[in-house]
């Protein structure tokens, strides 16, 4: 519980520094410098705002998952969940543009928020009054949410409408200040996310119930209100990313975010939260996002390796990296 | 008492529903089409299922004596499942099999010919090309090379441009295969090649990753529409002057208006039309009701769609 009060998460009480909580930190610098090296393109800064923009989708729903993997629980619904909040939120901007005009943007990412909420709270409830293992309620839900899409899209593809599309456009690719927006929008996200989960009563009981559910329900925590709401903080992080992504490409088909699951999970626990619950670190989740990302970047840029390879590479770099981490921590 | 009652309850409900069945089968329909399909997970597929749903309502229109059945299956291992079912249920006629796999298929499928059914293959052929009766199949080969040909007149034999690969299959491999034997004739540069999986947003991606690498590109294939788009939104949210021609493939719908729209950056696609499905599904119908002989091979062409032509391969209602 220390790790909860300390008021800089890299600096316990004592004052020294943690090294195994900048492990993931360490891990994207050493990364990044392997790109640079590889190929000069790397590091300008086209390429930096491409990547960076580009890993806020996977940022973000990571950012929720820190909080559903903290409570000791999975989701692995988050990729078709989000293909599934996508296509709700282009019927419902394409149904309101009609009357609304540009308004009908703002209040299509409205209802991507009540429909992320609502899917993140149809998880949460089945897991905890069910008392069903969450793998297998999400395992469940990800097979429905993703039908879902393919019926909406009769598996060709949802786009929005031509009209709105100039106007939405910017959320992804404009910037303020030379910030693009989505990085702008993970930024918010995760001052947020680290407020409630290192300065709230709200964050220090979910972080209780990870590491050990039985003490924290005899210490008097509800804990199936508090794990419920981890699920619909997750709902609401995937509506969050539906919101950035759209603009993008300006269509749901049924393989929007395929497998992002996999890449969320991943980054959650590059960043250094536990699988297992009860601790959780969300810098560290947008690290490993980043991580992620800059990866698959760095394999694009260099010349050395057969397209066949790509995959195994980045598989045995994540693995590094993860070992990287066990020793740091063990010492 | 109680058993009793459930007894009678599942009789009825049995009885039920028998009768109607029963009488469609005795009445009109007794010739059974069964045709098994990917399911809708992607453009390219979800196109087959629509143009199966699009047949089966024509034929059966057209010949009150055939019956069509559609059975889409989410995996190889599902669509033997449900081969396995169809046959086990039902007296078939004929199958219209769009195999998942090759190999994997193969033998399922002798099993049905062994009962005396009619086998139409489509696309991808089987392992051993005795089992089938009638083939229909696009070129993937020829989409590859026209597309090819086409691109190297464009820059007059010389270029450095990249490509986008689908899912590591057969298909893909071939596009490739016929692609890069024509352009190796040339002195056009493929400066790379690499994996987006037919999927929008990898496409996006991984050509944002090439304009990063590369500050002079004279063209992009994308060897499937799908990808296409997502190609085209990278390069054009890069502001990037230099890429002369961005090229797909398969005929997706979008695509196929942007060519009638004479667009300069996309003037051409190639078919690769998911209603070849609708071919084979039509000349298996024909070879019962009409008698007219169809054992044999059917391939498709790949022409150009120019903007001259395009309306030929529009379907405005398809979601592919």
């Amino acid at each position: 519980m220390s790790s909860v009060t300390a008021t800089n998460p890299f600096v316990d009480r004592v004052g020294q520094i943690r090294w195994a909580d900048l492990a993931p930190f360490i891990a994207l610098a050493v990364i990044i410098f392997i790109g640079t090296m590889i190929n000069s393109n790397f590091m300008s800064s086209a390429n930096l705002v491409n990547v960076i923009t580009r890993s806020a989708f996977i940022a973000i729903i990571a950012v929720g998952a820190t909080f559903v993997i903290v409570s000791g629980g999975l989701d692995l619904s988050v990729g078709s969940m989000m293909a599934f909040v996508t296509g709700i939120m282009i019927m419902a901007m394409n149904g309101l543009a009609p009357a609304y005009g540009n308004w009908a943007i703002l209040m299509g990412a409205g209802v991507a928020l009540v429909v992320g909420g609502l899917c993140g709270l149809f998880n949460g409830l089945i897991i905890t009054v069910g008392r069903i293992e969450p793998f297998i309620v999400t395992l469940g839900t990800m097979g429905i949410f993703r039908a879902f899409i393919t019926f909406m899209t009769d598996g060709g593809s949802l786009p929005i409408d031509r009209g709105l599309r100039e106007a939405y456009r910017p959320v992804y690719f404009g910037n303020f200040l030379g910030i693009p927006y989505p990085v702008l929008i993970t930024l918010v996200v995760v001052l947020v996310a680290a407020f409630l989960l290192y300065r709230t009563k709200y964050g220090r009981r979910l972080t209780a119930i990870g590491s050990n559910t039985d003490v924290a329900r005899f210490s008097g925590v509800h804990v199936g209100k508090v794990r419920t709401m981890a699920y619909v903080i997750q709902g609401l992080c995937v509506a969050i990313a539906a919101i950035c992504y759209v603009p993008r490409l300006g269509a749901a088909t049924p393989t929007t975010g395929q497998l992002w699951e996999l890449q969320v999970i991943t980054a959650v626990v590059i960043g250094g939260t536990l699988l297992r619950g009860g601790k959780g670190r969300v810098w560290g989740t947008v690290a490993g996002a980043l991580i992620l990302e800059v990866i698959a970047n760095v394999m694009v840029l260099s010349d050395m390796i057969s397209e066949y390879l790509v995959a195994a590479v980045q598989g045995a770099i994540i693995i590094i990296a993860m070992l990287a981490h066990r020793f740091t921590r063990s010492r | 008492m109680n058993a009793y009652k459930n007894a009678a309850r599942m009789l009825a409900c049995a009885a039920a529903l028998m009768v109607p069945l029963g009488a469609v089968h005795a009445q009109d329909r007794d010739i059974t089409i069964a045709v098994s399909i990917p399911a809708a997970t992607h453009g390219w597929t979800g196109g087959v299922v629509y143009h199966a749903e699009q047949a089966k309502a024509e034929v059966e229109a057209a010949f009150p004596n055939v019956e069509v059945v559609l059975s889409t299956a989410s995996s190889a291992s599902a669509q033997v499942s449900a081969l396995e079912d169809l046959s086990a249920t039902r007296d078939l006629d004929a199958l219209v099999i769009l195999p998942f796999t090759s190999e994997e298929l193969t033998g399922p499928v002798e099993q049905v010919k062994a009962n005396g059914t009619f086998i139409t293959v489509v696309d991808r052929g089987l392992a051993d090309p005795e089992i089938q009766d009638l083939y229909v199949a696009g070129d993937n080969i020829a989409v590859g090379a026209n597309t090819a040909r086409w691109l190297s007149e464009q820059l007059g034999g010389e270029g450095d441009i990249v490509v986008l690969r689908g899912i590591p299959t057969v298909i893909d491999d071939e596009r490739i295969q016929g692609f890069t034997e024509v352009i190796e004739q040339t002195n056009i540069n493929i400066m790379d090649i690499q994996y987006a999986n037919w999927n929008q947003d990898q496409a996006f991606t991984l050509m944002q990753d090439y304009l990063a690498k590369y500050p002079h590109i004279d063209a992009v294939w994308a060897n499937d529409d799908d990808m296409l788009l997502g190609v085209i939104e990278a390069v054009d949210q890069a502001g990037r002057e230099d890429i002369r021609f961005a090229l797909g493939g398969n005929g997706m719908r979008q695509v196929v208006e942007m060519v009638m729209e004479g667009n300069e950056r996309t003037p051409i696609s190639t078919p690769y039309p998911p209603s070849m499905i609708k071919s084979a599904i039509y000349m298996t119908a024909a070879q019962f009701s009409a008698q007219a002989p169809m054992r044999g091979s059917f391939l498709l062409d790949a022409p150009l769609i120019t903007p001259q032509n395009a309306d030929q391969f529009y379907y405005p209602d398809s979601p592919f």
